[in-house]
């Protein structure tokens, strides 16, 4: 595999900035609704904020890789004296919980830096944290070149794994005849 | 498809346990917007002037505004209306905090609650699935502790909580409705949803609140954010830091109280101490206040952070609500650090911050005079800290002396008796007010105290300055950006304004200026909370975010119904009329609309007549203060001019 120039976006999340508001949930999922803009519900947002504020837990969680069963064991952290929950921490779309999955369909959600919205253009969750809670930072790495999965192909494969292949594609196959 | 709004409000009758999923009128938001607007109309339709607040046919109203669950940054007010145990008349009261959003995404613009419970119970609003669920393990506990209880017993940490603590579940005349860092505090809703015997409401949603015109809306929302930061790099001088910035207002950022300490009344709304303020205190204050806040907390889908949790060696931890802090330490003549403790108590029972602390210091002050006897008051300790805390406790019992301290000073006096009522001085309507007493009267604040619908001279005011400034380059100054006045006028009767001499107050602004000016400041307030805007960021600050002129837009590509400015006004207008008209049926008269005897300690009889007589014209009432046929008309609720006049409440005057 050749090596190519990679752009590596960081989104530096400073907890202790957080005032707890949903901001960055409400402008994502406002963003990635299609059209866009035309619908709010944070339940669809790829960016969740884990919020406990009686326990002073406050800690924004960016949507990661789909996962296909949940971790094998947990890790719970104790961060200054805080106990986290369980999977406080954790950026994937697993089946033990009901975070960073479309509220419908149960299809995965994923942070995708608000590609659509050009290179120049912070992250939405960014421009919307007034706290700056979330600092949006930049460099280029060298990285091996692999073939990344696509929105759609993400889609079914976590169908497929929910449900089985054949039974996937005996459903598609329906869906075309009716068409 | 409805935009902004889901068009489905969600009819719960406790008695029967009958639980409906009602669609709305389309027609009813183009009339009156939402929230308190429409609120107000379900209670003139459904609740007669005959029902008692405390009665299963009262109805207790959970609404989000238009706005709400839209990404309009602060527009996450929850407006709970009702009728008040304690003026009798029409209730409501708004809370900040995640429970409105919650509940659009829910699929209902409101909770609409009817009848009694055989036993307490709590509602839980899943989506599609609502319950009514059993709450008896609940009795007695706390706000915050009930909605900790009730997230972990439904699985569901991202449910929004709002409930009544031990006041609430006793009937107290002033309890309140707690959610988080939020809580729906005057007038009693507390008591009302106690009567009810509702423990609490738990929402979650996760369906989606539409758009009409996404670009267009989006856009405004930006310009919106852009403002906020605006101001926060740039905060208004010549005023008061806590008048500076925008907020609601920002009481747990700053420590400079001099402004209150010194122009509020301390005790039972009696002393003012305008040397309290030294170096030493502000010194200490600031300290108390940075080691017991633990973090800065803001509601819903708003930058401003103006709560903060609060962790105080010794005491349960909780959130403060702006000014909460202060009521306690000047009622008790204390400290800022008795004020973060009794907070926390204060909070779990679930009590209105303001009325409470006066209603203890009456008590004390009846005490004092004698009036109260150590057999009224058996048991009370020394010092009056603990006394604060004994009769905070009686009184969320309803225990001894606390059974008619619950009903709060105006109906307390009147069951005590023995001259007691010369010590509830401080009442509009038999409701507590801020504990402020000035020299001369402003004309400005007269008809806002006198003529308030809410009762309560927070959710008027606005911002209009509350005192001219001293030298004319600072009023130059501030006019120049002053872009959120609706007429240019008023900037000419700001810059006109003096401190002293022909154009001060009492006689200026003059009176066809005032009547506009206050018109506007309450303008403001009905339309945010109808559409579900903290005032924080419109009506209540100084040059605030949202203004008539960017509003009509921004609810227009919000909702697909076209407003302008004239059309917006009118709707608001509509709704202020209404609930004007609500409360004339309940008995709301000319005579009951004055500010305290001894708010200002010079008054002028004839001025505050014509004031009252101009206002009522201008607004289209008549000499009583009840909207006129005409002005009903115009307004298109000839439905309510019929039903005042064949109650006699208005004559019919062609005959
Ligand atoms: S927008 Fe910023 S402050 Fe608000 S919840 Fe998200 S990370 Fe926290
Ligand atoms: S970067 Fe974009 S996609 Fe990712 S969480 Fe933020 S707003 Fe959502
Ligand atoms: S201004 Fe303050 S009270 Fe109002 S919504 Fe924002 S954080 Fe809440």
């Amino acid at each position: 595999m050749s090596k190519v120039k990679k752009k590596v976006k960081t989104i530096k999340i400073d907890v202790d900035k957080c005032n707890g508001c949903r901001a960055c949930e409400v402008i994502c999922a406002s963003f990635h609704s299609a059209p866009k803009y035309s619908s709010n519900n944070p339940a669809r947002a790829r960016i969740r904020l884990i919020r406990d504020p009686l326990k002073d837990i406050f800690v924004p969680v960016y949507a990661g890789e789909y996962v296909e069963a949940e971790c094998m064991g947990r890790d719970k952290y104790v961060i200054d004296g805080k106990e986290y929950g369980e999977c406080d921490f954790c950026r994937a779309a697993c089946p033990s919980r009901d975070v960073f999955k479309e509220p419908d369909s149960g299809l995965p959600l994923k942070c995708d830096m608000c590609e659509e919205n050009g290179p120049d253009e912070e992250p939405l969750c960014v421009q919307w944290c007034l706290a700056d809670a979330l600092i949006y930072e930049e460099r280029e790495e060298e990285v091996e070149e692999d073939v990344k999965l696509g929105d759609l192909e993400l889609g079914l494969k976590s169908l497929a794994d929910k449900h089985g292949l054949r039974t996937l594609m005996e459903t598609v196959a329906r869906m075309t005849q009716k068409g | 498809m409805r935009y902004a709004e889901t068009g489905y409000n969600l009819e719960i009758d406790l008695t029967r346990g009958n639980i409906e999923r009602v669609e709305s009128d389309p027609r009813l938001t183009e009339l009156h917007l939402g929230g308190l607007g429409t609120n107000a109309k379900i209670l003139w339709d459904r609740v007669p002037p005959e029902v008692e607040p405390y009665s299963p046919e009262n109805l207790l109203i959970f609404s989000a505004g238009l706005l709400g669950g839209t990404p309009a940054p602060g527009a996450n007010r929850t407006i709970v209306s009702s009728f008040s145990p304690q003026t009798k008349l029409m209730g409501y009261s708004m809370m900040g905090g995640f429970f409105a959003a919650e509940l659009k995404h829910a699929g209902y613009d409101k909770v609409i609650i009817r009848g009694q419970s055989p036993d307490l119970v709590y509602l839980w609003i899943n989506n599609d699935k609502v319950e009514i669920r059993d709450a008896s393990h609940l009795k007695g506990l706390g706000t915050l502790e009930t909605a900790e209880i009730i997230r972990k017993e439904l699985n569901e940490p991202n449910s929004q909580v709002a409930a009544i603590g031990l006041a609430g579940e006793n009937r107290v005349f002033y309890a309140s409705i707690e959610q988080g860092r939020s809580s729906a505090s005057r007038l009693g809703l507390g008591g009302v949803m106690g009567d009810k015997r509702l423990k609490a409401i738990a929402v979650r949603g996760t369906k989606d609140v539409n758009i009409a015109r996404p670009a267009e809306f989006i856009q405004h929302c930006n310009d919106i954010l852009k403002y906020v930061k605006f101001r926060d790099k740039n905060p208004l001088g010549m005023v008061p830091p806590i008048l500076a910035g925008l907020g609601s207002p920002q009481e747990m950022r700053i420590h400079d109280e001099e402004w209150h300490t010194t122009n509020f009344t301390w005790g039972n709304a009696r002393h003012r101490r305008k040397d309290f303020w030294t170096e030493d205190i502000s010194k200490s204050w600031k300290e108390t206040q940075e080691n017991a806040t633990q973090r800065f907390l803001s509601c819903y889908n708003c930058p401003l952070s103006c709560g903060a949790s609060v962790d105080y060696p010794g005491v349960p931890k909780y959130m403060m609500k702006c000014y909460s802090k202060l009521t306690y330490t000047m009622a008790a003549m204390s400290d800022l650090e008795f004020g973060f403790k009794i907070n926390s108590n204060a909070q779990a029972f679930g009590v209105d911050g303001f009325t409470t602390p006066q209603v203890i210091a009456f008590a004390l002050e009846l005490y004092e005079a004698g009036i109260l006897t150590d057999k009224d008051l058996a048991g009370m300790p020394a010092g009056t800290e603990e006394r604060f805390f004994w009769l905070l406790d009686r009184i969320v019992r309803r225990e001894g002396i606390g059974d008619i301290l619950a009903d709060g000073t105006y109906w307390a006096a009147k069951k005590i008796g023995n001259g007691a009522e010369e010590y509830a001085h401080n009442n509009i309507k038999k409701h507590e007010q801020l504990p402020l007493k000035l020299g001369m009267l402003n004309p400005i604040y007269f008809l806002m105290y006198s003529t308030g619908e809410k009762i309560n001279i927070t959710q008027i005011e606005g911002q209009f300055p509350q005192a001219p400034f001293s030298t004319k380059e600072d009023r130059e100054e501030f006019v120049k950006d002053w872009i959120q006045v609706p007429d240019e006028k008023f900037k000419e009767y700001f810059l006109n304004w003096e401190m002293r001499g022909e154009r001060s107050i009492p006689h200026y602004p003059p009176v066809d200026a005032t009547c506009e000016i206050v018109d506007w400041m309450e303008k403001m307030h009905y339309i945010d909370d109808s559409v579900g805007m903290c005032a924080g960021l419109s009506s209540f600050p100084l040059k605030p975010a949202y203004h008539l002129h960017n509003y009509p837009e921004l609810i227009s590509a919000a909702t697909g119904i076209d407003f302008d400015e004239a059309s917006l006004s009118q709707a608001a207008k509509r709704n202020r009329t209404l609930i004007r008209a609500i409360n004339n049926r309940r008995g709301l008269r000319r005579e009951d609309e004055r500010p305290p005897e001894d708010h200002w300690k010079h008054r002028f009889p004839e001025l505050e007549t014509k004031l009252l007589d101009e206002y009522y014209k201008f607004k289209g009432w008549n000499n009583q203060g009840i909207p006129t046929r005409e002005t009903l008309q115009e307004l298109g609720m000839d439905y309510v001019g019929e039903d005042l006049e064949q109650r006699g409440i208005l004559i019919h005057e062609q005959s």
